[in-house]
């Protein structure tokens, strides 16, 4: 007698909503464990993680502030991951986002056009596709696998950026800083309150969700997309192309990734810097996932992982709990994700007496 | 030592991270499992076999104790992808991106803080031998053992019973079922094999090769280390070639240095990326030959049916 899984005739609905419940409670588990072993108080942590993100409004609006770029991001990157395209380096399409977004105000240090923000804005989203493209050509034209090309071009911009904010575009009065001059107003994005961070750029992610929504539910775009990424072959065979997929995959997140990347050297950052990303290429990722790959249920993981993003900026102060535990749950919660969608899929059904032997032989 | 000798000696160094957690990932996926995790596998056994060795000031403890972690890790993304079924890929990133944050976590007090590297074998005679001597037989232990290591694993796999049990796993699942092997019992032991050498290809990185602490240390080693294997088309001794080649190719830096040529440094540590992402598109061309030595079943998930 043993227990085994059995694929139901059609997926559950009600699992496909318990999933990211249960997914959150074991990882709540899970961490807490991990930081009892740090020696941290738990209570402490969590009210950190998930209730002081909304003590203030200042606090609020950060959370909107990294919502987001992660959904951006995200909505892009899962309209890939449904056609089986596997982009994981938005990281590297954001910073080559932000690099491009940098050339407009590092190289007109003194003008006050109002051109400069919708030219960073145009040469933002060009870069990242730019960096996304070389992925889908390679992808292509050479079979060229695009998740170690996407990940190796992320280790490259990189590298980029480093020799950019040590060499030519390093503030000449930053104190030898590695990082550019602060941009001036024309090359910022209004702030919505005054007195915080969030800025009008907050609308793109929105529109560009309404977009995906329409894009991927209402036509028919959306399933020639994900034929050609599941089944390349039927889709030649009725006339979609699976080519088409890879390209529009990687060239839609190089899009929304360099728009992110714009969104932050524009916004909170003002200037160009090393760590322009945060980090929000690879946390995408988890959002997708735990979006389970649909336009609405990835604006509920983008705010929710937004809000960790928080609580962990706060936990830190608060109980002395080092930011690479917020790594450590997001990590859990795509572990737990993976492994318990199986039941939206599968159910549990024991087995008795099972002979593989006889199994064989036909009737 | 002249430049020429320091820098082939430093090729068979380097090298030997790449070697290691190649051969482990060589063998989980001849047994149809693509474990994209091996980044953050090597990651926290580089962090657990660090603290170690600094704490206890014995390697040795250092390897055993990332060995362990490493298959800890690895155990977690067999039993997300073997026993509940899902996704390889996205499992595998998962692991990985897991693993770099409890890397962070565990390396968190020890940073740019270092040991002492444990010196190079002597063998009489030979290891005198001018150029040849210093270049081939002066290394750590280490760096010989996994050689006869890739020796072993190419043997086993391709002459022994174990050997064929792990491929028909690979290649196809259903008829190794049928033929009586447990599949699921042999892709999680290739796959803890596999995390067992990431976590000693993450040791020798943090404790030998640069026996110093710094998060993220590993950058992106371990994705080479998975490209090694499509770049050996799935065959030990390519393996070998290719990892010995990415140990010359990350020792640009030091190369154009010694040489005295005006290169940032920053284009020279792109190298061994920029190289993977060439290599990549000539080996990927030939799709057809690509298919012929992959695992026929690599990547896919199997529920312990006996058919499709």
């Amino acid at each position: 007698m043993h227990i085994k899984f059995e694929r139901r005739i059609q997926y559950s609905k009600s699992m496909l909503v318990l999933v990211p419940v249960v997914t959150i409670v074991l990882s709540i588990i899970a961490s807490s464990v991990v930081l009892l072993a740090l020696g941290k108080s738990v209570p402490l942590t969590m009210h950190s993680f998930f209730i002081a993100p909304f003590a203030t409004f200042y606090s609020i609006t950060e959370i909107f502030l990294k919502f987001g770029p992660l959904l951006l991001i995200a909505q892009a990157l899962a309209v890939g991951f449904r056609a089986k395209v596997w982009n994981i380096g938005a990281e590297g399409q954001m910073v080559m986002g932000a690099i491009f977004a940098t050339s407009v105000p590092v190289y007109f240090v003194d003008s006050t056009s109002p051109f400069l923000l919708p030219a960073m804005i145009i040469l933002g989203a060009l870069g990242g596709m730019g960096w996304a493209a070389i992925a889908a050509f390679l992808r292509t034209r050479f079979n060229a696998n695009e998740i170690l090309v996407t990940l190796m071009l992320t280790s490259i911009a990189l590298q980029f950026l480093y020799y950019l904010l040590l060499g030519p575009w390093k503030d000449p009065m930053g104190f030898n800083f590695p990082q550019t001059v602060m941009f001036q107003d024309e090359a910022l994005f209004p702030t919505l309150f005054s007195g915080t961070r969030l800025n009008i750029s907050i609308v793109i992610p929105i529109l560009f969700t309404i977009a995906v929504w329409i894009f991927m539910e209402r036509r028919f775009g959306g399933f020639k997309l994900v034929v050609g990424g599941l089944a390349p072959n039927a889709a030649t065979y009725a006339g979609f192309s699976a080519k088409g997929a890879v390209w529009l995959s990687l060239l839609l997140a190089g899009f929304a990734a360099g728009l992110a990347g714009m969104s932050e050297v524009a916004g909170p950052i003002g200037q160009l810097q090393r760590s322009v990303t945060s980090g929000y290429g690879y946390s995408a990722i988890i959002v997708a996932y735990l979006g389970a790959l649909h336009p609405i249920g990835i604006v509920f993981a983008a705010f929710f992982l937004a809000v960790i993003h928080i609580g962990g900026d706060i936990a830190l102060v608060s109980a002395n709990v080092p930011i690479s535990a917020v790594h450590v749950f997001q990590g859990l919660l795509l572990v737990f994700y993976l492994a318990t969608y199986t039941f939206v899929n599968y159910r549990l059904r024991v087995v008795r007496h099972v002979h593989h032997k006889q199994s064989v032989v036909s009737p | 030592m002249t430049t020429v000798e320091f820098l082939l000696a430093g090729t068979m160094s380097a090298a030997t991270v790449f070697l290691l957690a190649a051969l482990g990932e060589l063998v989980a996926e001849k047994s149809g499992m693509l474990n994209l995790g091996v980044e953050g596998m090597m990651a926290v056994s580089a962090a657990v076999g660090f603290v170690i060795t600094y704490q206890t000031g014995n390697h040795l403890l250092g390897f055993a104790g990332a060995g362990i972690a490493g298959i800890f890790i690895s155990l977690i993304f067999a039993t997300v992808a073997i026993t509940f079924l899902a996704n390889q890929v996205a499992t595998g990133l998962a692991v990985g991106i897991l693993g770099l944050g409890l890397s962070a976590l565990i390396g968190r007090q020890h940073e740019s803080l270092t040991v002492i590297a444990p010196g190079g074998i002597n063998i009489p005679i030979l290891s005198d031998i001018p150029l040849i001597g210093p270049v081939l037989f002066q290394h750590n232990i280490v760096v010989y053992l996994s050689i006869l290591l890739a020796i072993a694993i190419g043997y086993c796999l391709k002459y022994t019973r174990l050997g064929l049990a792990i491929r028909s796993a690979g290649e196809n699942p259903e008829a190794a079922h049928a033929l009586g092997y447990p599949v699921h019992l042999i892709r999680y032991g290739s796959v803890a094999f596999g995390g067992l050498l990431a976590g000693f290809a993450g040791a020798y990185a943090s404790t030998i090769y640069t026996p110093l602490w710094a998060d993220g240390m590993i950058a992106g080693r371990g994705w080479i280390a998975v490209a090694l294997v499509v770049f050996g088309t799935w065959k030990t001794g390519r393996i070998v070639l290719g990892a010995y080649l990415f140990g010359l190719v990350s020792l640009g830096e030091l190369l154009a240095q010694s040489f005295g040529a005006a290169i940032p440094s920053q284009l020279l540590s792109s190298l061994p990326y920029i190289v993977t992402i060439v290599v990549l598109a000539i080996i990927s061309t030939n799709a057809a030959r690509l298919r012929l030595h992959a695992p026929y079943a690599l990547g896919e998930t199997y529920d312990g049916s006996e058919a499709r």
